[in-house]
């Protein structure tokens, strides 16, 4: 059921770019409105969202220790795992955005006669590591398109993408992981029975709807050639705020444009968010120093406690016969 | 009220983790008998004067409820995503990966997929979808967002009084989505409503009135204290003398309260006793700042600081120099996360340096609140104790990392390395089961009560697994920790999984260890039991 909604939700999706271009010749919109404002919502949404959490403070210090902590100074402190230092968490960071570290620690818990055994579980963090390297390649590859001459950099980067040599045009090799790995994303998704349990619609709506972007975006590049040239007339008005609609662009192209505008602008409204919520999660992004240097509570308010001159009223008698000094006689 | 607790542990340990065909939106949660605690007693909640004081019970069809409890809620959650960033954030990244699903004991050892770290998150999340998000409003179930009704609120009091915030499943997280934050907040949103059971709101408002959870008056402390120093003096030979309340000692101990009540708790507190004794520490208990534990954490943020503002009180009126805390759990996450925040400046007291070895605790400047740990394998360190770590021959030992301490502090190895000293046999449990993966006792945030074993036992399963494991490969008949939860309560998760595994703080074998100065040839262990080798030699 919410497998099949997502999965359709992406079918009409490409129907309408289909309708819309093929049928009623709304190249324009297809090509120029919606692009703009799927851009437009993206950054603002964006914005709006990290401002939104930003503004919720951090009120205690709570990072979750997976190392030892600042100590003697003949104990080995795990300074990045456990950081008491701003470059620890600098390089706690990196690994988790970088290289999805806490993923990487996965482990599968099963029950073997009655034992508990913990094994390897990598396959999510490779998947999950193979997806958004070949998501980020290939969007920087897509320079190319918005630059009047290709940086050597995105031509190195297309140099070893493609370094099989195989077919013409060349393969790409993160077109075929980033396929892979989506792919798989979802599959487990509908085969671990927990997995299942837990996904929700939109769990399976930006899968499908990536997978309907790569798919295009092979589909043109390998198969139903677009002109190219068209294809970069109009990404260079868009950037340069001059768009034009250059004649004869396939289809193809305008619901790979579509889609993606779809993913634009359904990111800040969803959990693709997580992007720039890494960057902001407590349990990852503080120090462990709080027994070293204080930490404040911006809306820290006073309490009302037991003091001890009440509990001493409370017991005094108590406390003088069992020999306990008190303040009042 | 409910039968005893008969399930068998081949019983239990039939676990199945296939999820329901039906969806977890439509189903309401089951109260299964022995996984829940009692309702609150009315007279508790009135003594911190805790809203919609009342007596209550879980069990039955009407939970007295005020009118608006729906407003009340609701609020509630505005209010908190308002001051904590991680819990509006936690509410919004998670992309339900599925990697924290099998790290939770409760998941692994009862198998209900609301246990599931990340569905138990998205219990409270339909709630925030429909309410605060667009396309919880407009799509509605699609969205994953349901009615705040009564059936969902009794669903959400029913998991999160089956999670210890023992953060686990934080550190699989690939965005540190941590469910104790999580439970915190839906906790505390029970709390608005009176909801709390009273195995919390017992030991509160015990400690808001007398100190401590178990509620020791003051001539009671030093009573029972009395015992463990004749104890003392039948193994040692020797009289120790502690003071209480003494004004102008140079540090100040607190330790939970259980440490002075139960077995095996006691005997870690003898161990203390017998340390600072042998030191010629100038210290003083306090019998108003008796409790380092703070179950006010299990009832919202503002209680626990009411509860733990005594300790900083207390070290000012005495005007001590520092502080040196005990071996807790949910103590030390305060007082390494919350407590500086919450009650500082410690401004009146001094960076604490050790008397004995010069040592500036450094990692402590701000607090001045070191844990004994600490302080202990420094005095190992500079060779400031004589040990015989033989007297604890007959004990094969293991250790047990407690949650709050690995995996909201770190301290790790500093147990390990005064372990090493005091015994000769000392074997780790496996990998993936100890240090920040280390596996909660099942029974933590208030969970150690008596009419919620099915759920202790589940909970505790995987950490027994462990135990067991080395019990059976190395002859382990010792599981050493540094928390008093773990002292109460995984004795009996040892008695059901892994039987002949007893329990011990730190403490009780550096006391055994220990060569006092003119003690006597001993011929007995802290619990009174002989030691084998030594009567052998006789
Ligand atoms: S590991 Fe984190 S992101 Fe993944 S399901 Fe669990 S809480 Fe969500
Ligand atoms: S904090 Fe611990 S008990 Fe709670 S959901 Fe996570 S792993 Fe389970």
């Amino acid at each position: 059921m919410r497998i099949l909604f997502s999965f359709f939700a992406v079918i009409a999706l490409v129907l309408s770019a289909y309708a819309g271009v093929k049928i009623a010749n709304l190249q324009f919109l297809f090509g120029v409105v919606i692009p703009y404002i799927a851009i437009a919502i993206f950054i603002l949404g964006f914005i709006y969202r990290v401002l939104k959490w930003g503004s919720s403070p951090v009120p205690f210090r709570i990072p979750t220790t997976c190392g030892q902590q600042e100590s003697l100074p003949w104990i080995k402190q795990s300074k990045i795992e456990n950081p008491s230092s701003a470059a620890g968490v600098v390089i706690r960071m990196a690994l988790e955005v970088l290289l999805f570290r806490s993923l990487f620690r996965n482990l599968k818990t099963q029950l073997k006669e009655g034992r508990l055994v913990y094994g390897e579980a990598k396959w999510l963090w490779l998947a999950g590591l193979a997806f958004h390297w070949s998501f980020l390649i290939i969007f920087v590859r897509h320079f190319r398109l918005f630059l009047q001459d290709t940086p050597s950099f995105i031509k190195t980067i297309e140099g070893l993408d493609s370094f099989l040599q195989v077919g013409v045009p060349l393969l790409y090799m993160t077109d075929v992981v980033l396929l892979g790995a989506v792919t798989y994303l979802f599959l487990r998704r509908v085969f671990i029975p927990q997995i299942k349990y837990i996904s929700l619609a939109a769990d399976y709506f930006p899968l499908f709807l990536i997978l309907g972007i790569a798919a295009s975006g092979v589909l043109m590049r390998y198969f139903y050639k677009v002109h190219i040239v068209g294809v970069k007339e109009l990404a260079m008005g868009l950037v340069s705020l001059n768009p034009v609609i250059p004649q004869s662009i396939g289809v193809i192209f305008y619901i790979h444009l579509f889609l993606i505008s779809i993913l634009l602008a359904y990111f800040p409204l969803s959990k693709l968010m997580h992007m720039a919520g890494v960057f902001l999660s407590p349990t990852r992004n503080m120090v462990n120093n709080s027994r070293i240097a204080r930490h404040i509570n911006p809306w820290n308010y006073p309490v009302h406690v037991h003091t001890y001159e009440e509990y001493e009223n409370d017991f005094r008698e108590k406390m003088k016969k069992a020999g306990i000094p008190v303040e009042k006689e | 009220m409910a039968t005893k607790f008969t399930a068998k542990p081949d019983e239990l340990s039939k676990i199945d983790y296939k999820p329901p065909k039906k969806g977890w939106l439509d189903t309401p949660a089951e109260f299964k008998e022995h996984t829940f605690c009692w309702g609150a007693k009315g007279k508790n909640l009135n003594v911190v004067e805790f809203p919609n004081a009342r007596d209550w019970s879980p069990a039955e069809e009407d939970w007295k409820l005020p009118e608006n409890w729906q407003e009340i809620v609701l609020e509630g959650i505005k209010d908190r995503l308002s001051k904590y960033r991680s819990f509006k954030l936690f509410m919004d990244i998670c992309v339900r990966c599925g990697a924290c699903a099998d790290k939770c004991h409760f998941f692994i050892g009862g198998g209900d997929p609301k246990n599931m770290p990340v569905l138990r998150a998205e219990l409270l999340r339909s709630i925030y979808r429909k309410y605060f998000t667009a396309s919880g409003k407009m799509l509605g179930k699609i969205a994953g967002a349901r009615e705040l009704t009564l059936d969902v609120l009794k669903e959400i009091w029913y998991y999160y009084y089956q999670c210890t915030e023992c953060r686990r499943c934080s550190v699989f997280c690939p965005y540190g989505i941590d469910q104790a934050e999580i439970t915190m907040v839906g906790r505390e949103l029970m709390n608005l409503l009176g909801l709390n059971t009273d195995w919390i709101s017992g030991p509160v408002a015990n400690c808001y009135m007398k100190g401590n959870h178990l509620g020791l008056e003051p001539h009671t402390i030093k009573n029972s204290m009395e015992f463990f120093l004749d104890d003392i003096e039948t193994i040692t030979g020797i009289k120790i003398k502690p003071t209480f309340n003494r004004k102008g000692a140079e540090i100040l101990f607190v330790t939970p309260s259980g440490d002075l009540f139960a077995d095996p708790g006691t005997y870690t507190a003898m161990g203390y006793l017998m340390l600072f004794h042998e030191l010629g520490l100038d210290y003083t208990w306090s019998t108003y700042a008796s409790e380092g534990g703070n179950f006010g954490l299990f009832t919202s943020n503002e209680m626990a600081k009411r509860l733990n503002a005594k300790i900083y009180a207390e070290a000012k009126r005495l005007g001590v120099k520092w502080i040196i805390g005990g071996e807790c759990g949910h103590m030390w996450r305060i007082v390494n996360q919350y407590m500086d925040t919450w009650n500082g400046p410690a401004d009146f007291l001094e960076e604490p340096v050790s008397p004995i070895t010069g040592t500036k605790f450094e990692n402590a400047k701000s607090t001045k609140m070191v844990h004994i740990a600490e302080f202990t394998a420094d005095l190992i360190k500079n060779g400031k104790l004589k040990l015989d770590p033989g007297r604890n021959n007959h004990l094969k030992v293991t250790w047990h990392d407690s949650c709050n301490t690995a995996r909201g502090m770190g301290i790790l190895d500093e147990p390990r390395y005064v372990l090493r000293n005091v015994c000769n046999h000392f074997h780790e449990m496996p990998e993936d089961t100890i240090r920040e993966k280390t596996f909660c006792c099942g029974s933590g945030t208030g969970l150690n009560a008596s009419e919620n074993m099915d759920l202790r036992m589940r909970g505790g399963f995987p950490r027994a697994n462990a135990v067991k494991y080395v019990r059976d490969n190395y002859g382990v008949n010792m599981l050493a920790n540094i928390c008093a939860i773990d002292r109460a309560t995984l004795k009996a998760l040892m008695e059901y999984w892994a039987p002949d595994v007893q329990v011990a703080g730190l403490h009780e074998l550096v006391g055994n260890a220990l060569v006092m100065t003119g003690e006597k040839e001993r011929t007995q262990d802290l619990r009174l039991e002989p030691l084998p080798e030594k009567e052998a030699k006789e």
